[in-house]
């Protein structure tokens, strides 16, 4: 989130799309439900079904899975024809005015310039900004830049192209060729009869909808906010990342980011799944969001300069470029990894990080693992087979695995894999994967730290001993690290030094603290360090302050630079338990701590006007003081302290323009510098605004026998998408009496006119049929979905929540269908963040 | 149920004076169902059934997502959800939390006909006493929301306690305790009045439901369990709930002419006896006849 939970009460208007948080963030919803009881804010949720959250909406409208960025690129045109936009701060705040190089070209066909059909990816050279300074009221101009590198910026290109230093921009907003024409002129397609037939939204209510949401800037108003709130409904989609790069856009074009009850807001599906993305979740980053090595980087020098950027603006601008200290975050990271064996002279121990070679995202382990190269899993804290997509190809590829280990608190699919439904006795005897089912602890019986949503760290307490033999997570990796490292030092290895000289500073080494390990994370003086305003010292062996104190001289270690400022010498700030509010904004200071450095909203220099007065003094997060020449605050102000309005320093300070993007230049993201509606791979339609390029032109398709994609004429005619529900919590509840109880057995919703035509009623059993699998459930028979005219055709929708399986009370009590929602799924992913597509495939419907 | 702190007002089949009524006036308690902000997320339900300690139902799906069709001796807290077609062709999609509704004038005390097997409070809480009920069922018809229920091993009625176990300790229940949005509050009648009341203003001024109002009804008393709800003139449309409540006319023909009527039936069925007695001396079995018999 850019804001907070809390921070949802101080908003007017809330679209919430791609995410149901009445029913999956029930506790944090109540903010929502605060903004409309406080200050009458207004609620649409866009939906492909009515849910729990349109329940107390005051407009939902019936979407067509997969057809968001349709809809907020319909929202986009509707605030530039209407004058629904931020004007002042559209100019300043981002890069609207910035002119694009010659040479750019929008894709009317489905294509950006630059693209290569052969390996799938784009050049994206021209996707750039143009060099030359003022062109304010001056058609034309704007010099192409040369750039190192004509093959774009994929992994392996060692010096990608630029962003030039001083970039050609227009104020007035004129020039055909700067962001905010290119915009205007990309999402003119997106008309409301164009809504309409891709995403099955009547005219009517778009028209609704679109006047609602931007009736906050109606009349040239600054004052009110409007927030966009979202969850995995956006991310798991072939166009996931673009469908939030939408949202951002038009909460930028509206002027909403960086201010109380605005931005864009990702509700995270579990207690600590942002904790997870901060600390490298991902194969192709490390903590803190630093990018991973790859075989080109062959020095720390090469690596940190691919990966830091320089300042890239209008030349009256400034722009503080925080991601300039890259090199004080990654050597400080590299100085916690491996301790006093990094050195100046070995370039830090650079090298003995991993170079990532390739994708290794989740449907790549699973699918390397079918192929045979992966020969063996550790699954701790997740049900992989059943998480994942076309679970049959992960039971498929675990028989094929030579060994599995399992940390969990129950019997999981996954480590029964090998009785999965269809399994035969004789075939059982057959596999040969060794099986490590390790019992561990809950989650209430460890202490630790969960980042929430809002990215506070708040720490907990064990609320009672793991039970019996269960062990903690961290006792278990420790002691396999440990024997691996043995083996290591006896056996030597290609490369034992990662290994052996690892830090492994904790107390007792089998079983490290985790207070110990976010200590760590949070960072230390090595030497005296003196920070050069203040002239404070850290002495050496000293928690550090904040990320500020990093050096990229070897003198300070830290694990994660984001959440450098959570452990320091005052103790643990994210135990902090204070509960006062004295802004009434709910910024809550002294609870938690939030990163970073504990500032509750983002970009909130962004929530004054230019000269550093708030757009709405009744909700007042930072301000320019001018009487002390400083930025001040209810909030941790997002900005240089002393930075005076007048110097005009951008407001999004990670961005190297110091604006907000519009427009995203070269190598951000793979599928285009604005985005652009595509079809899920399966989809009932061809693309209504390129036929010919209906998908997403950079998804892969993976290509083993199990990848089968289905088609219409295949007689795959229905919409699916799945969830979850409020009352089971992923694959675990099924083990739990009470979530038993309140909903026991699996279902398909479908809708009642399409029951009436497969000739089914509520409580029949109805068989869900993909290309990949197909699973049998009793039919919730609901008007709460209805049939939609796609392009004028009725096409329908059904949804299936995705808690069961083969494992749990009513499961082992044969109670239940086995049904594991996942067999249905496609293995196809968002090229940005490798999010499968759970939402939107291509199904039958047969009565059993 | 605890009757640690509480005092009694009403008993059920109680005869005589009741002990301290009347001494001292005490506050009714009140829990406010703002209908407009519940999200169906049972938290409330499972919070009742982990409180009270009641074990868990073994249920069926039935096409839909409420837990089972109506409140059980095992289940006092239940949502009931309705789909609810609007004329311009969306929806609304109803949630209520159902249980006892706690009456000022309840009908289940006034048929119960065992001695205190059913007592309110003087806070209102009307509250069973299991090991005084005799099964009879009678508080079931007496019910004019369909809350109580038998359990058929122990042969007993229960349902909602109002947490009269909390509240009597100053605590909420564990219903209101539980709720995430704050559809759910807890106070003294009038407050909660105020509160509901200020609420549907809200509505009916901000969100355009012309009709929305709190549901108080009158003929039972009023109750100890109040709604806001989108249209209050249409109760029904939340999973059944009756617009106008009463205690059904048998229970009251019963209670109040009628009981008075049976007991002078009985009474003049013992004078007559005796006056037969009296008059004809005790009843001469006939040897005959008493053998026929056998």
């Amino acid at each position: 989130m850019t804001n907070g939970w809390i921070d949802i009460k101080n908003t007017d208007m809330m679209l919430i799309e791609g995410g149901n948080p009445a029913e999956n963030h029930p506790c944090g919803f109540k903010w929502a439900i605060e903004a409309k009881r406080n200050r009458n804010a207004k609620m649409i949720v866009v939906d492909p079904r009515f849910t729990r959250t349109a329940a107390v909406a005051d407009l939902h409208l019936q979407i067509r899975t997969g057809t968001d960025i349709a809809f907020l690129g319909g929202l986009v045109r509707f605030a530039i024809e209407n004058s629904r936009i931020a004007k002042d701060y559209l100019v300043n705040y981002t890069n609207a005015a910035f002119i694009i190089r010659d040479g750019f070209k929008l894709p009317d066909d489905g294509l950006y310039s630059g693209f290569d059909p052969a390996t799938q990816t784009y050049d994206k050279s021209t996707w750039n900004y143009a060099e030359g300074g003022d062109m304010s009221g001056k058609a034309g101009g704007g010099t192409a830049v040369p750039h190192a590198g004509s093959h774009g910026q994929d992994a392996h290109a060692a010096v990608p192209p630029a962003l030039p230093e001083n970039v050609a921009y227009d104020l007035t907003l004129q020039h055909p060729r700067c962001v905010f024409q290119l915009l205007r002129q990309q999402y003119s397609r997106y008309t409301p009869e164009m809504v309409e037939k891709i995403t099955g939204i009547p005219q009517d209510q778009f028209h609704k909808a679109a006047d609602l949401f931007t009736s906050i800037r109606k009349d040239g108003d600054t004052k009110k906010v409007g927030t966009i709130i979202y969850s995995v409904g956006w991310t798991q989609h072939s166009s996931g990342t673009q469908t939030i790069r939408t949202a951002a856009i038009l909460q930028l074009l509206l002027g909403n980011v960086g201010r109380a009850g605005g931005g864009v807001n990702a509700l995270r599906g579990h207690a600590n799944i942002q904790g997870a993305t901060d600390m490298a979740g991902v194969f192709d980053l490390l903590p803190g969001y630093l990018k991973v090595p790859n075989p080109n980087d062959t020095s720390l020098d090469a690596y940190l300069k691919r990966i830091t950027p320089k300042p890239s603006k209008p030349g009256p601008w400034q722009s503080m470029n925080y991601w300039g200290n890259t090199p004080k975050f990654a050597v400080s990271f590299l100085r916690a990894m491996f301790g006093p064996a990094a050195s100046k002279e070995n370039d830090w121990a650079f090298d003995y990080l991993p170079k990532v070679d390739r994708n290794y995202s989740w449907i790549q382990i699973w699918d390397n693992m079918y192929r045979g190269s992966v020969k063996g899993l550790f699954a701790f804290g997740m049900n992989g087979v059943m998480i994942g997509p076309d679970s049959k190809k992960n039971i498929e590829a675990l028989k094929k695995a030579d060994w599995l280990v399992v940390g969990e608190i129950y019997p999981d699919e996954t480590s029964e894999f090998w009785k999965s439904p269809g399994i035969t006795p004789e075939e059982m005897k057959g596999i040969q994967t060794t099986v490590y089912r390790l019992p561990c602890a809950g989650f209430a019986e460890k202490d630790g730290s969960f980042t929430n949503s809002a990215r506070w760290l708040q720490w907990k307490n064990a609320a009672l001993p793991p039970p019996g033999d269960c062990r903690l997570d961290q006792a278990i990796v420790a002691q396999i690290f440990l024997k691996v490292r043995e083996l290591y030092q006896k056996e030597g290895g290609k490369f034992p030094d990662p290994i052996l000289k690892l830090a492994w500073p904790y107390g007792d080494p089998h079983n490290p603290s985790l207070s110990e390990v976010a200590k760590e994370i949070n960072g230390k003086a090595l030497a005296d360090v003196t920070d050069p305003a203040t002239k404070l010292v850290t002495k050496a062996g000293q928690q550090l302050p904040s990320f500020a104190w990093l050096r990229d001289d070897g003198s300070t270690s830290c694990g994660n630079w984001i959440y450098s400022g959570s452990w320091t010498e005052a103790g643990p700030q994210l135990a902090r338990r204070g509960t006062e509010d004295p802004s009434g904004l709910g910024i809550y200071p002294n609870w938690a701590w939030s990163w970073p450095v504990n500032r509750r909203v983002l970009y909130n220099r962004a929530s004054c006007d230019v000269e550093g007065k708030p757009w709405d003094p009744s909700r007042r997060q930072v301000w320019w003081n001018e009487s002390v020449q400083k930025w001040t605050g209810h909030d941790v102000p997002d900005f240089k302290p002393d930075s005076n309005p007048k110097e005009h320093l951008g407001p999004f300070i990670m961005n190297p323009e110091g604006v907000g993007r519009l427009f995203m230049p070269i190598g951000a993201v793979a599928d285009g510098p604005f985005p652009e509606h595509y079809e899920p791979i399966e989809s009932p339609v061809a693309n209504l605004l390129h036929p010919n390029q209906s998908n997403n032109p950079v998804v892969e398709k993976l290509k083993t026998p199990l990848d089968k994609y289905g088609t219409v004429a295949e007689g795959f005619n229905i919409i699916c998408t799945t969830y979850r529900l409020t009352e089971h919590y992923h694959y675990w509840t099924k083990n739990n009496p009470a979530n038993v109880e309140l909903v026991p057995e699996p279902f398909v919703e479908v809708p009642a006119e399409l029951a009436d035509e497969v000739g089914i009623r509520g409580g029949e059993k109805v068989k869900v049929t993909s290309a990949r699998g197909e699973i049998i459930a009793k039919a919730m028979v609901t008007r709460r979905i209805k049939p939609m005219m796609i392009d004028g055709k009725k096409t329908y929708q059904i949804g299936i929540p995705i808690h069961w399986g083969y494992r749990g009370i009513a499961e082992d009590e044969g109670r239940t269908a086995h049904t594991p929602t996942n067999l249905l799924s496609p293995t196809v992913v968002d090229p940005n963040a490798f999010t499968p597509e759970f939402k939107g495939f291509l199904v039958k419907l047969e009565r059993v | 149920m605890s009757q640690a702190t509480l005092r009694v007002q009403k008993i059920s089949g109680h005869a005589g004076p009741i002990p301290g009524e009347g001494m001292q006036r005490e506050d009714q308690v009140c829990k406010l169902v703002d209908t407009t902000t519940c999200i169906g997320c049972k938290a409330c339900e499972i919070a009742c059934q982990e409180w009270n300690d009641l074990p868990f139902a073994q249920t069926t799906f039935d096409n839909t997502y409420q837990t089972m069709p109506t409140t059980q001796w095992n289940f006092w807290n239940l949502i009931k959800f309705n789909e609810q077609p609007k004329e311009d062709g969306t929806m609304m999609w109803l949630m209520r939390k159902d249980q006892c509704m706690h009456c000022a004038d309840p009908g289940c005390l006034a048929a119960c006909p065992s001695d205190g097997a059913i007592v309110q409070y003087t806070n209102g809480i009307v509250d069973f006493q299991q090991d005084r009920c005799i099964g009879c069922g009678y508080c079931i018809t007496g019910c004019p929301f369909n809350i109580p229920k038998f359990n058929p091993t122990t042969k007993k009625v229960y349902k909602c306690t109002l947490c009269s176990d909390r509240v009597s300790q100053g605590l909420e229940p564990a219903c209101i305790k539980a709720c995430p949005t704050g559809c759910l509050h807890f106070g003294t009648k009038d407050d909660m009045k105020d509160l509901a009341e200020k609420r549907a203003r809200q509505l009916r001024e901000h969100y355009g439901f012309e009709n929305a109002g709190v549901y108080d009804p009158p003929g039972v008393g009023g109750t100890g369990v109040i709604y806001v709800l989108h249209d209050a003139t249409n109760p029904e449309a939340y999973g059944g709930l009756p617009a106008n409540p009463s205690i059904p006319w048998a229970v009251r023909l019963w209670k109040t002419p009628l009981r008075w009527l049976g007991n002078l039936a009985m009474l003049g069925g013992l004078v007559g006896v005796t006056l037969h007695y009296l008059r004809f001396g005790p009843k001469t079995v006939h040897n005959g006849e008493s053998e026929k018999r056998s």
